[in-house]
Protein backbone atom coordinates (compact mmCIF):
# COMPACT_ATOMS: atom_id res chain seq x y z
CA UNK A 1 0.00 0.00 0.00
CA UNK A 2 1.33 3.45 -0.85
CA UNK A 3 1.81 5.80 1.74
CA UNK A 4 -0.14 8.47 -0.09
CA UNK A 5 -3.11 6.07 0.21
CA UNK A 6 -2.89 5.79 3.86
CA UNK A 7 -2.96 8.88 4.51
CA UNK A 8 -6.23 10.06 1.98
CA UNK A 9 -9.14 11.04 4.43
CA UNK A 10 -12.38 8.56 3.67
CA UNK A 11 -15.69 8.55 5.01
CA UNK A 12 -18.18 11.34 5.63
CA UNK A 13 -17.46 14.72 7.16
CA UNK A 14 -16.89 16.01 10.45
CA UNK A 15 -19.49 18.27 11.61
CA UNK A 16 -17.62 20.42 14.56
CA UNK A 17 -20.20 20.63 18.24
CA UNK A 18 -21.53 24.14 18.49
CA UNK A 19 -23.71 25.56 21.11
CA UNK A 20 -26.44 24.14 19.27
CA UNK A 21 -25.74 20.96 21.11
CA UNK A 22 -26.49 22.97 24.59
CA UNK A 23 -30.15 22.75 23.50
CA UNK A 24 -31.46 19.59 25.21
CA UNK A 25 -34.49 18.02 24.58
CA UNK A 26 -37.26 18.35 27.32
CA UNK A 27 -38.32 15.56 29.45
CA UNK A 28 -41.95 15.51 29.69
CA UNK A 29 -45.01 15.85 27.59
CA UNK A 30 -44.19 16.59 23.52
CA UNK A 31 -46.31 19.56 23.43
CA UNK A 32 -45.75 23.05 23.00
CA UNK A 33 -47.79 26.08 23.72
CA UNK A 34 -47.39 30.14 23.09
CA UNK A 35 -46.61 32.48 25.53
CA UNK A 36 -46.20 36.33 24.71
CA UNK A 37 -45.38 34.84 21.44
CA UNK A 38 -42.64 32.39 22.10
CA UNK A 39 -43.32 28.84 21.33
CA UNK A 40 -42.54 27.01 25.35
CA UNK A 41 -42.06 23.74 25.90
CA UNK A 42 -44.40 22.19 28.42
CA UNK A 43 -42.02 19.69 29.62
CA UNK A 44 -38.85 20.64 32.16
CA UNK A 45 -35.62 20.37 30.49
CA UNK A 46 -32.18 18.61 32.17
CA UNK A 47 -30.75 22.16 33.01
CA UNK A 48 -33.74 22.67 35.26
CA UNK A 49 -33.70 19.61 37.12
CA UNK A 50 -30.09 19.88 37.57
CA UNK A 51 -30.69 23.15 39.21
CA UNK A 52 -33.55 22.41 41.27
CA UNK A 53 -31.52 18.90 42.16
CA UNK A 54 -28.08 20.91 43.46
CA UNK A 55 -30.28 22.57 45.60
CA UNK A 56 -31.60 20.11 47.41
CA UNK A 57 -27.97 18.40 47.48
CA UNK A 58 -26.85 21.69 49.35
CA UNK A 59 -29.06 21.86 51.78
CA UNK A 60 -29.26 18.29 52.80
CA UNK A 61 -25.33 18.27 53.29
CA UNK A 62 -25.58 21.55 55.33
CA UNK A 63 -28.32 20.15 57.41
CA UNK A 64 -27.21 16.78 58.20
CA UNK A 65 -23.57 18.36 58.59
CA UNK A 66 -24.99 21.28 61.11
CA UNK A 67 -27.22 18.11 62.91
CA UNK A 68 -25.58 17.33 65.93
CA UNK A 69 -23.88 20.56 66.67
CA UNK A 70 -21.53 18.80 68.69
CA UNK A 71 -18.69 20.72 70.84
CA UNK A 72 -16.20 18.38 69.58
CA UNK A 73 -17.14 18.11 65.78
CA UNK A 74 -17.56 14.77 64.00
CA UNK A 75 -16.00 14.42 60.40
CA UNK A 76 -19.47 15.54 58.69
CA UNK A 77 -19.75 18.54 61.08
CA UNK A 78 -15.60 19.08 60.46
CA UNK A 79 -16.24 19.42 56.55
CA UNK A 80 -19.28 21.50 57.08
CA UNK A 81 -17.44 23.85 59.27
CA UNK A 82 -14.41 24.27 57.35
CA UNK A 83 -16.66 24.53 54.28
CA UNK A 84 -18.56 28.05 56.04
CA UNK A 85 -15.52 29.12 57.54
CA UNK A 86 -13.41 29.51 54.40
CA UNK A 87 -15.85 31.14 52.14
CA UNK A 88 -16.83 33.23 55.70
CA UNK A 89 -13.17 34.51 56.18
CA UNK A 90 -11.85 33.89 53.19
CA UNK A 91 -14.25 35.49 51.15
CA UNK A 92 -16.32 37.45 54.02
CA UNK A 93 -14.31 39.07 56.24
CA UNK A 94 -11.03 39.12 54.59
CA UNK A 95 -12.49 41.25 51.43
CA UNK A 96 -15.73 42.98 52.90
CA UNK A 97 -13.59 43.95 56.16
CA UNK A 98 -14.51 42.80 59.91
CA UNK A 99 -17.03 45.52 60.41
CA UNK A 100 -20.14 44.95 58.55
CA UNK A 101 -19.32 41.56 56.57
CA UNK A 102 -21.98 39.55 58.45
CA UNK A 103 -25.07 40.43 56.63
CA UNK A 104 -23.82 39.03 53.26
CA UNK A 105 -22.20 36.08 54.32
CA UNK A 106 -25.35 33.97 53.35
CA UNK A 107 -25.07 35.67 50.04
CA UNK A 108 -21.69 34.54 49.35
CA UNK A 109 -21.46 31.23 50.72
CA UNK A 110 -24.82 30.60 48.94
CA UNK A 111 -23.42 31.52 45.83
CA UNK A 112 -20.49 30.10 45.77
CA UNK A 113 -21.20 26.16 46.40
CA UNK A 114 -24.46 26.37 44.34
CA UNK A 115 -22.05 27.62 41.34
CA UNK A 116 -19.31 25.12 42.32
CA UNK A 117 -21.67 22.34 42.72
CA UNK A 118 -23.25 23.14 39.13
CA UNK A 119 -20.08 24.22 37.69
CA UNK A 120 -19.04 20.20 38.97
CA UNK A 121 -22.14 18.58 37.22
CA UNK A 122 -20.23 18.99 34.19
CA UNK A 123 -17.98 16.21 35.40
CA UNK A 124 -19.61 13.89 37.23
CA UNK A 125 -20.55 11.09 35.15
CA UNK A 126 -24.44 10.46 33.76
CA UNK A 127 -24.94 14.06 34.17
CA UNK A 128 -21.94 15.75 32.59
CA UNK A 129 -23.69 18.97 31.60
CA UNK A 130 -22.25 22.07 32.96
CA UNK A 131 -25.82 24.08 34.00
CA UNK A 132 -24.10 27.11 33.09
CA UNK A 133 -23.64 26.90 29.89
CA UNK A 134 -27.02 28.18 29.34
CA UNK A 135 -26.86 31.95 29.61
CA UNK A 136 -30.32 32.40 30.95
CA UNK A 137 -29.53 31.12 34.28
CA UNK A 138 -26.01 33.12 34.56
CA UNK A 139 -27.44 36.55 33.52
CA UNK A 140 -30.00 36.32 36.61
CA UNK A 141 -27.21 35.32 38.49
CA UNK A 142 -25.77 38.56 37.55
CA UNK A 143 -28.73 40.73 38.26
CA UNK A 144 -29.38 39.15 41.64
CA UNK A 145 -25.48 40.47 42.39
CA UNK A 146 -26.20 43.65 40.92
CA UNK A 147 -29.34 44.16 42.94
CA UNK A 148 -27.39 43.39 46.18
CA UNK A 149 -24.13 45.33 45.60
CA UNK A 150 -25.82 48.78 44.45
CA UNK A 151 -28.74 48.56 46.98
CA UNK A 152 -26.17 47.46 49.83
CA UNK A 153 -23.89 50.78 48.56
CA UNK A 154 -26.95 53.15 48.32
CA UNK A 155 -27.91 52.07 51.55
CA UNK A 156 -24.34 52.58 52.93
CA UNK A 157 -24.06 56.02 51.77
CA UNK A 158 -27.48 57.30 52.23
CA UNK A 159 -29.06 58.31 48.86
CA UNK A 160 -28.43 57.19 45.32
CA UNK A 161 -26.78 61.00 44.17
CA UNK A 162 -24.34 60.09 46.83
CA UNK A 163 -23.66 56.51 45.91
CA UNK A 164 -23.67 57.32 42.48
CA UNK A 165 -20.79 59.99 43.06
CA UNK A 166 -19.36 57.76 45.26
CA UNK A 167 -18.91 55.38 42.33
CA UNK A 168 -18.33 57.18 39.22
CA UNK A 169 -16.28 60.67 40.92
CA UNK A 170 -12.28 59.10 41.56
CA UNK A 171 -10.69 61.65 43.81
CA UNK A 172 -7.88 63.52 43.44
CA UNK A 173 -8.44 64.07 40.06
CA UNK A 174 -7.91 67.61 38.20
CA UNK A 175 -11.61 68.93 36.92
CA UNK A 176 -10.69 69.21 33.42
CA UNK A 177 -10.70 65.38 32.89
CA UNK A 178 -13.85 64.84 35.20
CA UNK A 179 -16.88 64.89 31.91
CA UNK A 180 -14.19 62.23 30.38
CA UNK A 181 -13.94 59.89 33.78
CA UNK A 182 -17.28 59.97 34.98
CA UNK A 183 -19.14 58.38 32.28
CA UNK A 184 -16.28 55.71 31.68
CA UNK A 185 -16.07 54.95 34.92
CA UNK A 186 -20.78 54.96 35.43
CA UNK A 187 -20.31 52.40 32.27
CA UNK A 188 -17.48 50.38 33.73
CA UNK A 189 -18.60 50.40 37.39
CA UNK A 190 -22.44 49.95 36.68
CA UNK A 191 -23.27 49.02 33.23
CA UNK A 192 -20.59 46.65 32.42
CA UNK A 193 -19.73 44.71 35.52
CA UNK A 194 -23.09 42.44 35.70
CA UNK A 195 -21.98 42.02 32.20
CA UNK A 196 -18.66 40.78 32.36
CA UNK A 197 -19.66 39.08 35.74
CA UNK A 198 -22.26 36.63 33.59
CA UNK A 199 -20.06 36.39 30.37
CA UNK A 200 -17.20 34.67 32.17
CA UNK A 201 -18.61 31.87 33.91
CA UNK A 202 -20.95 31.24 30.73
CA UNK A 203 -18.09 31.62 28.72
CA UNK A 204 -15.55 29.54 30.68
CA UNK A 205 -18.45 26.66 30.98
CA UNK A 206 -19.01 26.67 27.64
CA UNK A 207 -16.06 26.97 25.75
CA UNK A 208 -14.99 24.22 28.35
CA UNK A 209 -17.26 21.69 27.67
CA UNK A 210 -17.48 22.41 23.33
CA UNK A 211 -13.35 21.49 24.24
CA UNK A 212 -14.23 18.35 25.41
CA UNK A 213 -17.14 17.73 22.93
CA UNK A 214 -14.63 18.39 20.24
CA UNK A 215 -12.06 16.00 21.69
CA UNK A 216 -14.04 12.50 22.35
CA UNK A 217 -16.20 13.58 18.89
CA UNK A 218 -13.00 14.16 16.92
CA UNK A 219 -11.53 11.49 18.07
CA UNK A 220 -13.93 8.77 17.48
CA UNK A 221 -14.13 10.20 13.65
CA UNK A 222 -10.28 9.89 13.50
CA UNK A 223 -10.56 6.42 14.70
CA UNK A 224 -13.75 5.45 12.69
CA UNK A 225 -13.65 6.82 9.83
CA UNK A 226 -9.88 8.13 9.25
CA UNK A 227 -7.31 6.79 6.77
CA UNK A 228 -4.71 4.06 8.08
CA UNK A 229 -1.88 6.63 9.30
CA UNK A 230 -4.03 8.67 11.12
CA UNK A 231 -6.09 6.52 13.30
CA UNK A 232 -3.46 6.89 16.10
CA UNK A 233 -4.13 10.42 16.18
CA UNK A 234 -7.51 9.55 17.35
CA UNK A 235 -5.85 7.48 20.07
CA UNK A 236 -3.98 11.11 21.00
CA UNK A 237 -6.88 13.03 20.83
CA UNK A 238 -8.97 10.75 23.14
CA UNK A 239 -5.59 11.48 25.72
CA UNK A 240 -5.91 14.47 25.63
CA UNK A 241 -9.51 14.51 26.22
CA UNK A 242 -8.53 12.84 29.91
CA UNK A 243 -5.74 15.43 30.49
CA UNK A 244 -8.17 18.32 29.62
CA UNK A 245 -10.78 16.59 31.96
CA UNK A 246 -8.59 17.09 34.56
CA UNK A 247 -7.89 20.70 33.68
CA UNK A 248 -11.98 21.57 33.72
CA UNK A 249 -12.08 20.32 37.36
CA UNK A 250 -9.65 23.45 38.21
CA UNK A 251 -11.01 25.75 36.18
CA UNK A 252 -15.07 24.79 37.67
CA UNK A 253 -13.60 25.50 41.06
CA UNK A 254 -11.29 28.36 39.89
CA UNK A 255 -14.89 30.27 37.92
CA UNK A 256 -17.01 29.47 41.20
CA UNK A 257 -14.10 31.37 43.58
CA UNK A 258 -13.39 33.86 41.52
CA UNK A 259 -17.23 34.77 40.94
CA UNK A 260 -17.79 34.77 44.88
CA UNK A 261 -14.61 36.44 45.46
CA UNK A 262 -15.63 39.59 42.73
CA UNK A 263 -19.08 39.68 44.35
CA UNK A 264 -17.31 40.35 47.64
CA UNK A 265 -15.07 42.93 45.78
CA UNK A 266 -17.86 44.92 44.42
CA UNK A 267 -19.74 44.64 47.85
CA UNK A 268 -16.69 45.61 49.30
CA UNK A 269 -16.24 48.45 46.88
CA UNK A 270 -19.84 50.01 47.26
CA UNK A 271 -19.49 50.07 50.87
CA UNK A 272 -15.97 51.44 51.34
CA UNK A 273 -15.84 55.25 52.87
CA UNK A 274 -12.05 55.80 51.52
CA UNK A 275 -11.09 55.59 47.78
CA UNK B 1 -1.98 27.78 -1.83
CA UNK B 2 -5.77 28.24 -0.82
CA UNK B 3 -6.68 27.60 3.09
CA UNK B 4 -10.04 26.23 3.89
CA UNK B 5 -12.02 26.55 6.76
CA UNK B 6 -13.46 29.55 9.04
CA UNK B 7 -11.30 32.35 9.99
CA UNK B 8 -12.40 31.68 13.19
CA UNK B 9 -9.35 29.50 14.62
CA UNK B 10 -7.07 31.98 13.25
CA UNK B 11 -8.24 34.92 15.37
CA UNK B 12 -8.71 32.99 18.37
CA UNK B 13 -5.28 31.97 17.86
CA UNK B 14 -4.17 35.82 17.66
CA UNK B 15 -6.73 36.80 20.50
CA UNK B 16 -4.75 34.23 22.66
CA UNK B 17 -1.59 36.08 22.53
CA UNK B 18 -2.28 39.45 25.12
CA UNK B 19 -3.82 36.95 27.68
CA UNK B 20 -1.02 34.64 27.55
CA UNK B 21 1.36 37.38 27.89
CA UNK B 22 -0.70 39.05 30.71
CA UNK B 23 -1.08 35.74 32.75
CA UNK B 24 2.60 35.35 32.40
CA UNK B 25 3.64 39.07 33.87
CA UNK B 26 1.16 37.80 36.84
CA UNK B 27 2.16 34.96 38.22
CA UNK B 28 5.76 36.14 37.43
CA UNK B 29 4.96 39.02 39.87
CA UNK B 30 3.14 36.86 42.31
CA UNK B 31 6.47 34.25 41.96
CA UNK B 32 8.61 37.32 43.31
CA UNK B 33 6.14 38.65 45.90
CA UNK B 34 6.45 35.09 47.23
CA UNK B 35 10.65 35.05 46.63
CA UNK B 36 10.46 38.13 48.64
CA UNK B 37 8.10 37.46 51.62
CA UNK B 38 7.15 33.87 52.05
CA UNK B 39 4.59 34.98 54.81
CA UNK B 40 2.61 37.32 52.33
CA UNK B 41 1.35 33.84 50.13
CA UNK B 42 -1.82 33.96 51.26
CA UNK B 43 -2.75 37.56 50.63
CA UNK B 44 -0.62 37.60 47.44
CA UNK B 45 -2.33 34.44 46.25
CA UNK B 46 -5.94 35.87 46.36
CA UNK B 47 -4.91 38.81 44.30
CA UNK B 48 -3.12 36.29 42.30
CA UNK B 49 -6.16 34.42 41.25
CA UNK B 50 -8.21 37.32 41.03
CA UNK B 51 -5.66 38.50 38.35
CA UNK B 52 -5.73 35.45 36.58
CA UNK B 53 -9.36 35.53 36.53
CA UNK B 54 -9.64 38.42 34.88
CA UNK B 55 -6.50 38.34 32.15
CA UNK B 56 -8.16 34.74 31.37
CA UNK B 57 -11.56 36.11 30.84
CA UNK B 58 -10.39 37.54 27.50
CA UNK B 59 -9.35 34.40 25.91
CA UNK B 60 -12.09 32.71 27.23
CA UNK B 61 -14.29 35.07 25.44
CA UNK B 62 -12.24 34.42 22.26
CA UNK B 63 -12.77 30.86 22.51
CA UNK B 64 -16.61 30.90 23.52
CA UNK B 65 -16.93 33.70 20.01
CA UNK B 66 -14.75 31.03 17.84
CA UNK B 67 -16.81 28.24 18.01
CA UNK B 68 -20.40 30.27 18.31
CA UNK B 69 -20.07 32.67 15.24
Amino acid sequence: MSLVATLIPRGEEFTPPGPGDFNLPPIGPDKTFVFLGETMYLGVTKPIIMLVLSAVLIFVFFRAAAAKGAMVPGRLQFVGEQAYTSVRNGLGRDVIGSHDFQRFVPYLFTLFFFILLNNFFGSLPFIQFPTFSRSGMVYSLALLSWVIYNAAGIRAKGGLLKYLKHQCVPQGVPVAMLPLLIPLEFMSNILVRPVTLALRLFANMLAGHILLILFALGGEYLLVHGALAVKPVGVVAWLLFIAISFLELLVQFLQAYVFTLLNAMYISGALSDEH
Amino acid sequence: MAIEGSANMIGYGLAAIGPGVGIGLIFAAYINGVARQPEAQGRLQTIAILGFALAEALAIIGIALAFVL
